[in-house]
């Protein structure tokens, strides 16, 4: 694009992102801050996984963006459309044609692969800061594994309701160390992370940080020994594939409570049809 | 769920923005407004955009301000968000405001001092009267003063902070020894330096200053604040090219600074001082220096040893939340799809819902109606 | 009996005031050391070098781990908090500083013991639930919010939470100072025993001579940063050598 440099940041921004990515990669699941960049996209819609991808995106990379699982979801498209326009890559809908997948809420259904990086646009990238607001504090938790009071929420999520009524960015311990959010994906996906063949990277552009689980990571959903970790999901089938075991959007399809339950993975929904078909 | 269509994303977005642009240029009848005339007539404006923005260009900024549709803070992030792409050349000399080519320099804790006070183009002293007659907006009185009608007197004014410097009853400004930290090139990092927090204050959002300004002046975190001096006009920018060694002029920019004497410090053997708050921001912007002054004094309560308990004075609460581009952002993300985290929930209450009842047994729940 | 903890020319200095002036004592195992002298004499600062919540100026504190004795200072802040969840208690004045208001008795009381890796959390409920008994709180209270406690329940729960990872060393901070009369007895009873039940090692400061001869085995006398005198409770009480100490003495009406 004209006045622009391929994938839009200028190289001395790219080396400095990338660094903060190696760093985050040699400590896994340790939040790394860095000098994040004012994006065209506002923050909060992306703006660190774009910049994540942007340092990481070249010339032969074929990118998939989805959101919400899906690959024709608004920001999905106006985040491809950002690349395809700043970097002319090639773009695609296919899980396992992409080199590089760019996602918000959602880990694609299909296994990724070691040739693959996983891009999440990450919110809020400090698991603490419901118990404890200042970053100042938290990163000191951090520093000294102070992570009991996340299992005393859990403890008392589990006396008030009966079960921890976490269901989404349920928080995360990597490599035996670091309390990690693994971005506002269902609980479902949660088992995904863990050994990853796929590098996966975590961008927050608002928050500054960037961290990271390197390929084959261990990554344990915290829970209690006789409370396990218990994600849930639509009992249903997919009404479009028929899949069973896919993590389903549920529709509303008239004003009488009728409701469509479908796969939130696009790519693997249609995969899954032609497949049966 | 149009929004999110399973198909046709693409054509939706593009047909927002085909609307869009139909809106912003409103009734063709009407003849388009330019750039020049938004620097020329929405000076204010375009100083806000500038400030927020972190970029002195009028012109820029007048260009965002008509692509935002007069969006203050849309056309701000319009700004930030080229400004990122810029190629840093070179850092200029810092800017000397007691060499500044005042048009306004009042204080308010002398009646009168040397240079005197100069209003300057204020709209301090009008009625604010809504005038129905827009002709008698536009006119201008032929003897309407001008910026500099006299440089060499206007350049030679004395800092009113200064005359209390001389005896020693204001604590000294202490130039610092290290380069200041450059917010765009590292991360805001807690606790945040005196630099630090002035360069996020400078492009924080003018709301938030003056309320959390405002706030100290009502009891949370007061500070005994008087103007001691304000001052508005233009300064010289000058940059020190290595290849070269010695400075040049490379231009005038307009800014307004704010030096705000506060209560003592000090103690029976510290003879006490009054205090300091500062604000600078581009462009004419008397509120907005004003309650940047008042923000950076209660954040220093730390250091000069006050109790620290009022949301301005909670450093890391007011440099978080004072960036309007990611305020925005973040709060209006909201509107993005979040229907996966929203279908999880769902079925974690069902669940709940579910044992509940059953650990009820079946005694009639009043819940059962709720329908969720 | 064999000294669990040491501190080594201890000073510390805030501003102009000089806290602590040179100050060194050891704390043996089992044994409950009460730390008294008045106002501002520097008890609870000493108090927070002792248990690692603050790091002095100058001087080194020992903690003596099986046979080794390393400084708190050397072992770094990491190890410290490691031992302040769990082989460490401390009981402070207040303990709705202490403990979180809006988590649940039983989520207080398991905290300690969820920092320190319990991860059953049957367990853990049914080990909170024995030691809200153990503090005489009713057991039906578990799953109540501590704001709905009266301050005596709420030292008590303090209690409870500070002793459920079963610590060697406990540091006490004026545990009954914000009590009416009549309920710093029943939580002085309660200490008693189950300090002796436990056989803890404490650390108590406070300016209440009764509370000292009623809990201490050994005591220290303070005043303006230094240790004027220390010896054997009932020693010091009965036969107290140095003018201030007589003056601390005399001025308690005998009970
Ligand atoms: N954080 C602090 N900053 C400045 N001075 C302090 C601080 N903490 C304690 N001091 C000073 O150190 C001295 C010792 O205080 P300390 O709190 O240890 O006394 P104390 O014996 O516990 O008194 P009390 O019985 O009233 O609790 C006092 O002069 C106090 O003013
Ligand atoms: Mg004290």
């Amino acid at each position: 694009m004209q006045g622009y440099n391929f994938a839009y940041l200028d190289e001395t921004t790219k080396r400095m992102i990338r660094r903060a990515i190696l760093k985050a990669v040699a400590i896994p699941g340790h939040q790394v801050p860095f000098a994040s960049r004012e994006m065209p996209l506002p923050y909060g819609w992306g703006t660190g996984g774009i910049q994540l991808t942007a340092s990481l995106i070249g010339a032969d990379d074929v990118l998939k963006v989805i959101d919400q699982g899906a690959d024709d979801t608004t920001n999905a498209i106006s985040i491809r459309s950002f690349f395809a326009r700043t970097a002319g890559v090639r773009t695609t809908t296919h899980t396992d044609a992409a080199t590089l997948i760019q996602t918000r809420h959602r880990i694609p259904e299909i296994p990724l692969r070691d040739d693959q990086i996983i891009v999440y646009q990450v919110p809020m990238p400090e698991p603490l800061y419901r118990l404890e607001p200042s970053r100042a504090v938290s990163r000191r938790m951090h520093a000294m594994a102070d992570y009991g009071p996340m299992h005393v929420k859990l403890y008392e999520d589990i006396t008030r309701f009966g079960r921890v009524a976490v269901s989404y960015d349920h928080p995360v311990v990597v490599n035996r160390r670091y309390l990690m959010s693994p971005s506002p994906i269902p609980a479902f996906d949660n088992p995904k992370l863990h050994r990853m063949p796929a590098l996966q990277l975590f961008g927050a552009g608002r928050e500054k940080r960037i961290y990271a689980v390197p390929p084959h990571t261990d990554v344990v959903s915290l829970d209690f020994e006789d409370r396990p970790f218990n994600p849930i999901r639509a009992p249903h089938r997919c009404a479009l594939c028929g899949a069973e075991h896919s993590y389903l959007d549920e529709m509303v399809i008239d004003d009488r409570g009728g409701r469509m339950f479908a796969c939130s993975d696009t790519d693997y929904c249609a995969s899954y049809q032609a497949r049966e078909a | 769920m149009a929004y999110v269509a399973v198909k046709g994303g693409e054509a939706a977005i593009a047909a927002a923005h085909a609307w869009l642009a139909r809106v912003r240029r409103g009734d063709t009848r009407l003849s388009a407004i330019a750039a020049a005339q938004i620097v020329a007539q929405l000076g204010r404006a375009v100083d806000r955009v500038m400030a927020e923005g972190a970029l002195y260009d009028p012109q820029l900024a007048a260009m965002a301000i008509l692509q935002a549709q007069g969006d203050l803070i849309e056309a701000a992030f319009l700004v930030r968000a080229y400004r990122t792409t810029l190629p840093r050349l070179i850092d200029s000399d810092p800017v000397d405001t007691a060499a500044m080519r005042t048009q306004r320099r009042i204080s308010a804790i002398f009646k009168d001092l040397p240079g005197g006070q100069r209003l300057g183009p204020t709209t301090d002293y009008t009625h604010r009267l809504l005038e129905f007659d827009i002709s008698a907006v536009a006119a201008i009185k032929p003897d309407a003063p001008k910026a500099d009608p006299d440089p060499a007197i206007a350049a030679t004014l004395p800092r009113a902070t200064d005359l209390l410097g001389a005896e020693s009853l204001i604590e000294g400004e202490v130039p610092s020894l290290n380069e200041p930290i450059d917010l765009t090139m590292s991360p805001l990092a807690f606790p945040a330096s005196r630099d630090e927090r002035l360069q996020a204050l400078a492009r924080g959002d003018e709301g938030f200053l003056l309320a959390l300004g405002y706030s100290t002046q009502r009891g949370y975190g007061h500070t005994h604040p008087f103007v001691g001096e304000l001052r508005m006009g233009a300064v010289g920018l000058r940059i020190t090219p290595p290849e070269l060694g010695f400075a040049i002029d490379i231009g005038d920019i307009i800014l307004t600074e704010c030096q705000m004497v506060n209560q003592f410090a000090g103690s029976k053997t510290t003879p006490p001082q009054f205090t300091r708050g500062y604000g600078l921001s581009f462009g004419h912007a008397d509120r907005r220096a004003m309650s940047m002054a008042l923000v950076d004094r209660a954040m220093r309560a730390e250091e000069l040893g006050e109790d620290v308990s009022a949301p301005a004075q909670n450093v890391e609460f007011v440099l978080s939340h004072c960036d309007n581009i990611e305020a925005t952002g973040f709060v209006e993300h909201l509107k993005l799809p979040h229907h996966v985290d929203f279908q999880s929930e769902l079925e974690t209450i069902r669940a709940m819902r579910r044992e509940a009842q059953a650990t009820k047994g079946a005694a009639p729940d009043e819940a059962d109606n709720a329908g969720l | 009996m064999s000294v669990l903890l040491e501190a080594r020319h201890i000073s510390h200095r805030f501003g102009r005031t000089l806290a602590l002036d040179d100050v060194s004592l050891t704390l043996r195992r089992h044994e409950i050391l009460a730390i008294v002298g008045e106002s501002g004499s520097g008890k609870t600062t000493l108090l927070n070098m002792l248990s690692g919540r603050l790091t002095p100026q100058s001087g080194d504190i020992l903690y003596y781990d099986g046979h080794a004795a390393t400084s708190l200072r050397v072992r770094g802040e990491r190890a410290v908090r490691t031992l302040q969840r769990a082989r460490w208690g401390y009981v402070a004045q207040d303990p709705r500083a202490a403990l979180r208001l809006d988590i649940s008795a039983g989520g207080n009381i398991g905290a300690r013991l969820m920092a320190s890796g319990a991860r059953n959390y049957d367990d853990i409920r049914a080990m909170a639930a024995r030691w809200l008994e153990a503090v005489e709180i009713d057991v039906d209270r578990l799953d109540d919010w501590p704001r709905t406690f009266s301050g005596g329940m709420l030292q008590r729960l303090q209690i409870a939470a500070t002793l459920v990872t079963d610590p060697e060393l406990v540091f006490m901070d004026e545990p009954t100072g914000g009590l009416d009369v009549s309920v710093q007895a029943r939580i002085l009873d309660l200490i008693r025993s189950l300090v002796r039940r436990l056989g803890l090692a404490v650390v108590i400061v406070t300016h209440d001579i009764g509370v000292a001869r009623l809990l201490a085995d050994r005591l220290i006398v303070m005043r303006r940063g230094c240790i004027v005198e220390h010896g054997l409770t009932d020693q010091v009480l009965d036969d107290p050598q140095h003018p201030y100490t007589q003056l601390l003495v005399a001025s308690v009406l005998p009970v």
